[in-house]
């Protein structure tokens, strides 16, 4: 057993209502915080811990947090992104149906660091009961007096309001969520300036996932210290990890980081191997938008060395033989899976939650779609395979917010490593569009 | 004592030049260029950045450069290219533009991703002559395409007697509807959708109604939004601009009239050389005063933004930005006879239409018995 930080309690029946996360050591780091420690110690606590964000992009929350500024009668805000939407990823969503109060005592906590008098929960708009979730313990942390005005007699006053987001990816975006927040479309901003500076309503404001706010219960409880004595390295702590795909045993797992990839994909309390008489084809380590890696660089980085479910690990051998850790979304696909149908329907999805503000990726989303869709469907040319590495290539770093890169990456990635795959569907069209067809080829397979 | 604000050097493709504190790339790079004409060619192209709007800026990133060097404290390069118009300029900033082969490569790209859904209707388009996106095209871009897909198309939406939208040929700027949201009363327009199918729209079929409506025709870089009083009748460089303004109890009512012989066939703000309004003008000035007894005339409004409009008109030294596309129009282009009387009468138009139908059939067949 590993040692488990958020979801130590999980199992617990009534672990959602207020009495019985209370019975189990809940709101105790709230107390903590509060009563004996500064916001600046509590500040303190995260960067020591060093624990990274966990929406994807893996910066230092601590570093984060210091980064805002701090005037003289203006309001910050604390604004915690649960519009978790990226295909592959669905661990907010478990962490915050199972542990709702978890996420309100982090997110407290947080508050009082930060000195935010009013916090928002921005939840993704499909998942509509959680938010009720959401509010009902909202409402029981209030009735207990650890909500609202002069919290267990501190004087530090507090109001946390759940806002459900309209269903669009861009939305999980940080600017895009705030101008969604505001009530305005949701499109990213130019950066800087950095919600730091000017945020919700032009004040600073601090955008963090819900993983890396829940985690703050335990550093308080802990120490920072502690926290950053779990996991490897610069990947300190656990993470959540989400899998999907041909596995025995699909589901949300949390794992300490430095745990290796073999370990996690074979060992029965993870995913549980591979499904019976099938073979590992290629990975998704972290989120559809992260790059897709064969099957001999799952287990192995290009240097031999193991790889391990961290940042440093997964990124190793950048994007020519490594990954990203990302958000978590644990994608594994056998033999049976085509990646040419794969990467054609993460484009489709690019293509669909584009905000179309900025050009390359409004309309460059849309051409790769329509191409990765030609090949699919065994209308493709040779010439159509380097045209999407340019295009992919024309995108990456040229737009305003990190969609771009994520549309462009798993295609990129998709034709780096499976070429040959690609080129089978554009020179047998009849085999390739049949149904059930699945390339053979020289794709290695462990 | 009045202090001298502090002045910030920076380097564009090895020019040096000093502003103040607070300027974006590209205005220091238009700075160069009004100071010397023959650097204009220096400038980023910009489609979506308008200096009076503001907020606009950063969306179609075809004004992209690279920053060599951050800051005189700070000289790392920036990992990324960075857009020009809404990047501050640092003190000891070393800026690529057209000396940076990656830059050029990803203007290029712009290039082909703006036009992979533009209908490429340039010749019955109104626009065609003063279109950002034509010079653009012309500069920037190649000459093939690699696009096969069917383009998107939209519904019609009629939004109003003035205004005529041309969604198929929206870039998505956003210009016009900052402009809506900054200079008119009320907003009723903005983008709808999401991705490749957003679209300029007001919601439900409501017209566009208000006093300085009209300017989001000016704002428009191509030509989506364009002036329904003016549709069809005339191509931009058959016309004659000329200065005029008239007592406006609106507006300063600085304007340019557009000539097809004695006729004012269209009025349109002034703008200045980068193709900015200077001066907003009113719906009534715009739309409803098409008779030269209507306004005082100020004389011939000096063309400096390189277009056909300039061509055969003006001298081409005189033109600050001179590029290719005003080399091909003073090469290539026979001069025009703009004394044409303006043809409104349909049995004459179609009696012409068959005349000169016969003229082209006449002179293909002669090219024929030439080869």
């Amino acid at each position: 057993m590993s040692k488990k930080i958020l979801l130590e309690h999980a199992h617990i029946e009534g672990i959602e209502t207020f009495d019985t996360y209370r019975k189990n050591g809940g709101y105790e780091a709230l107390e903590k915080a509060i009563k004996t420690m500064s916001p600046e110690a509590v500040v303190e606590e995260a960067k020591k811990s060093g624990v990274r964000g966990r929406g994807g992009a893996g910066f230092p929350m601590g570093m984060k947090w210091g980064f805002l500024a701090k005037p003289e009668g203006v309001p910050r805000y604390l604004v915690c992104n649960a519009d978790e939407s990226e295909p592959g990823t669905f661990k907010d969503h478990y962490l915050m149906k199972t542990i709702p109060h978890l996420l309100i005592e982090g997110m407290i906590i947080s508050s009082f660091a930060l000195g935010a008098n009013k916090s928002f929960i921005y939840v993704r708009g499909e998942l509509m009961y959680v938010i009720n979730i959401l509010q009902q313990a909202i409402a029981e942390a209030k009735a207990n007096g650890f909500l609202g005005k002069n919290i267990l007699g501190s004087g530090y006053d507090l109001e946390l309001v759940v806002h459900p987001g309209g269903g669009a990816y861009i939305c999980g975006e940080e600017t895009a969520l705030l101008e969604s927040l505001e009530g305005k479309r949701g499109n990213p901003r130019n950066k800087p300036p950095f919600p730091a500076v000017k945020g919700l309503y032009q004040c600073p404001t601090v955008v963090n996932n819900v993983e890396s706010i829940a985690n703050m219960v335990w550093i308080i409880n802990n120490g920072g210290d502690a926290y950053a004595a779990v996991g490897v390295g610069r990947s300190t702590g656990t993470k959540l990890i989400s899998a999907s795909g041909h596995i025995k045993n699909p589901g949300v797992y949390e794992i300490e980081l430095g745990l290796s990839v073999e370990e996690f994909m074979n060992s029965d309390e993870y995913c549980g191997g591979i499904r019976d008489g099938h073979h590992l084809k290629a990975l998704v380590a972290g989120g559809s938008s992260v790059p897709i890696i064969p099957a001999n660089l799952v287990y192995k980085t290009a240097n031999g060395e193991d790889r391990l479910m961290s940042y440093e690990s997964l990124s190793d051998g950048g994007f020519a033989t490594g990954t990203m850790l990302g958000s978590g979304g644990f994608i594994v696909f056998d033999e049976t899976a085509c990646i040419v149908r794969n990467t054609w329907n993460f484009s489709r999805f690019y293509h669909h939650e584009s905000c179309g503000q900025c050009s390359p990726c409004r309309e460059g989303t849309g051409w790769m779609e329509k191409v990765l869709h030609r090949i699919e469907h065994g209308h493709g040319n040779m010439r159509d395979i380097d045209l999407l590495v340019d295009v992919a290539k024309k995108i990456e770093g040229n737009t305003i917010c990190p969609l771009g890169d994520a549309a462009a990456w798993p295609v990129a990635s998709a034709i780096r490593h499976f070429r040959d795959e690609f080129e089978w569907h554009v020179k047998y069209p009849k085999e390739a569009t049949r149904p059930g067809a699945v390339y053979m080829g020289e794709a290695e397979l462990v | 004592m009045e202090t001298k604000p502090d002045l910030l050097k920076i380097t564009f493709d090895g020019i040096e030049v000093e502003v103040e504190a607070g300027t974006t790339i590209m205005q220091a790079a238009r700075r160069i260029a009004e100071a010397d004409a023959s650097q204009g060619h220096l400038v980023p192209p910009a489609m979506c950045y308008y200096k009076p709007l503001e907020g606009s800026g950063g969306k179609c990133r075809a004004c992209l450069v690279k920053v060599a060097q951050g800051s005189a404290k700070d000289t790392r390069p920036m990992p990324k290219l960075v857009p020009s118009c809404i990047t501050m300029v640092q003190d000891g900033m070393v800026v690529e533009n057209v000396t940076n082969p990656a830059v050029l490569e990803e203007r290029k790209a712009i290039v082909e991703f703006l036009l992979l859904n533009h209908p490429l209707d340039c010749p019955i388009c109104d626009q065609a002559g003063e279109c950002h996106l034509q010079d653009f095209a012309y500069e920037h871009g190649s000459s093939n395409q690699r696009y096969e897909e069917e383009r998107r198309t939209f519904e019609k939406h009629d939004i109003g007697p003035y205004i005529q939208l041309h969604m198929t040929r929206c870039i998505l700027c956003y210009r016009c509807v900052y402009t809506a949201d900054q200079i008119t009363e009320k907003r009723v327009h903005g983008v709808l959708g999401r991705g490749d199918a957003a679209e300029i729209s007001t919601y439900i079929e409501k017209s566009i109604d208000n006093d300085f409506s009209g300017n989001v025709i000016d704002v428009c870089p191509v030509g989506a939004l364009t002036d329904k009083t003016y549709r069809f009748k005339n191509r931009v460089w058959f016309s004659k601009p000329v200065d005029a303004h008239r007592d406006c109890d609106k507006c300063s009512s600085h304007v340019t009239l557009w000539y097809r012989g004695e006729e004012v066939i269209r009025v349109t703000a002034r703008k200045n050389e980068w193709g900015e309004v200077e001066e907003w003008i009113c719906n009534t000035c715009r739309f409803e005063k098409k008779k030269t007894s209507d306004w005082i005339i100020e004389g011939p409004t000096k063309v400096l933004r390189s277009s056909v409009v300039s061509a055969n008109k003006y001298r081409a030294d005189t033109v600050k930005k001179p590029d290719f596309a005003l080399r091909l129009a003073n090469s290539q282009y026979k001069p025009i006879d703009d004394s044409r009387p303006f043809i409104t009468d349909e049995e004459t138009v179609r009696q012409l239409s068959i005349e000169n139908n016969r003229k082209a059939n006449e002179r293909s067949a002669f090219e024929n018995t030439e080869n």
